[in-house]
């Protein structure tokens, strides 16, 4: 039940719920735990609930540490 | 960027695999364990192992929520179930888990106990608002990241006046688990084996945060880096701990930062604190007893507790004799160490719980891995 992927915030409806899109397949979950995010946003879900959202900046620097890159980020 | 792709790309993988065989130094041993069920999918599934030098050995550790499941505790669901009467929600992954008696939440439900599987907590909710003369209870499991909706679940219980819901709360802490692999003299008993480093929770940090490992990393001086579930995460998280071991370090590092902080999610966190409290013990499979490595609901919930509500008593069972997981939970085993594995254990009809759960480390290895796991050496 750990196995989640990032999912796109498709549309934030009314209260804590939102509906995501992931891989094509659209549901909705709540965002309680992730007030913050925002239609656009990427977010790990778990049963339901998003608990992280994915800072881009952050991954990008991960992609060129990939890369042995750490001074282009 | 969609944070999937990107992150499963063959040319970083091999660069990612030069840089870690220069800096494995000739003539050291490293093993690592991962603790993620996630992690050891992700190994699996992408062939990681394939990539990485003969001197870096790759441990699985017990961090799969279906595996560690005690056998006792799915009776107690059966019972609540089958005894009590009520309807019983539980997520697909404890379905087939084998219970006492070559039994099974799968096989209780085929003998006309009322079981239905949900995919949130919240589900479980609106069967309880659907079914006001009937007890329903959810069958509560797993580690740090489903903890907080379960906390919200009886949070909005409480706010609706829900009097026929309740929570079989089996919810477990991560870092308990690693600090008793890393000293508990009982695993020490039943066999264990010595390690380098530890990769850590991706999604479990994400809610804890990376501050729980500080302690232990400088407590047992281990290096922890935090990855992501993805195989190029995997790696570069191995070429961390590389570097960590070669230059006498013991430090937490985080290779997931795209989605984990020091701090992790402050919300989550005050939810559970405000529900849940610390169990004196709990019993792992595999593990044993393990002091304070599980929740509890508090008092000021007690209404919606399943435990308290229908007079649960937890009764210990014995694996399968044949059965490997608890050694295979602990990284003392690999899945083809068992003689069951493959044979009279297959993901069709699981003897243990490691074959059951995708995360579990005998169902990696027979989905991806079973004909070309290397010699063990």
């Amino acid at each position: 039940m750990c196995l989640a992927v990032p999912v796109l915030v498709v549309k934030r409806l009314d209260g804590d719920d939102a509906v995501i899109d992931a891989g094509g397949v659209r549901k909705q979950v709540s965002l309680a735990l992730v007030p913050e995010a925002r239609e656009g946003d990427y977010v790990i879900v778990h049963v339901g609930y998003a608990i992280s959202r994915l800072d881009p900046d952050e991954a990008l620097k991960t992609l060129a540490l990939f890369a042995g890159m750490e001074s282009a980020a | 960027m969609k944070y999937v792709d990107e992150f499963r790309d063959g040319q970083l993988a091999r660069i990612l695999a030069d840089r870690i065989a220069q800096a494995v130094e000739p003539g050291r041993t490293y093993r690592f364990m991962e603790f993620c069920g996630g992690h050891t999918h992700a190994i699996s599934r992408y062939g990681v192992t394939d990539l990485l030098p003969a001197s870096v050995e790759m441990v699985h550790g017990p961090g799969c929520p279906v595996c560690v499941l005690p056998i006792g505790r799915i009776d107690n669901a059966i019972a609540l179930a089958l005894e009590h009467g009520a309807i019983l929600c539980t997520y697909a992954d404890t379905m087939r888990v084998p219970a006492s008696e070559r039994s099974s939440l799968t096989k209780a439900k085929a003998a006309g106990a009322d079981i239905r599987m949900v995919y949130s907590a919240a589900d479980a909710l609106r069967i309880a608002r659907e079914n006001p003369a009937r007890e329903v209870v959810f069958f509560a499991i797993g580690f740090e990241t489903t903890t907080p909706p379960t906390a919200i679940a009886i949070l909005a219980a409480e706010r609706a006046g829900l009097a026929n819901f309740s929570v079989f709360c089996n919810h477990v802490l991560t870092p308990a688990a690693i600090a008793n692999i890393l000293e508990s003299p009982q695993v020490r008993d039943i066999g264990t084996v010595p390690l380098d480093g530890f990769v850590g929770p991706a999604h479990v940090s994400c809610v804890i945060g990376s501050q729980p490992y500080e302690f232990f990393a400088e407590e047992y001086a281990k290096p922890v880096v935090i990855a992501g579930f993805e195989p190029l995460d995997v790696m570069q998280a191995v070429l961390m701990l590389v570097e960590q071991v070669n230059d006498g370090r013991h430090e937490v590092e985080n290779e997931f930062s795209r989605a984990v902080t020091r701090e992790g999610n402050g919300k989550a966190k005050a939810l559970v604190a405000e529900v849940f409290e610390l169990r004196r013990s709990f019993e792992w499979r595999g593990l044993g007893e393990v002091p304070y490595s599980a929740l509890r609901i508090k008092t000021k919930y007690a209404r919606f507790d399943a435990e308290k509500r229908f007079g649960i008593v937890y009764r210990a069972v014995a694996d399968n004799k044949a059965c490997e997981c608890g050694a295979i939970l602990r990284g003392a085993k690999r899945p083809k160490d068992c003689k069951v594995f493959g044979t009279v254990c297959t993901p069709e009809n699981p003897l243990g719980s490691c074959m059951v759960s995708s995360e579990g480390a005998c169902a990696a290895y027979y989905t991806y891995g079973r004909f070309r796991d290397r010699e063990a050496a």
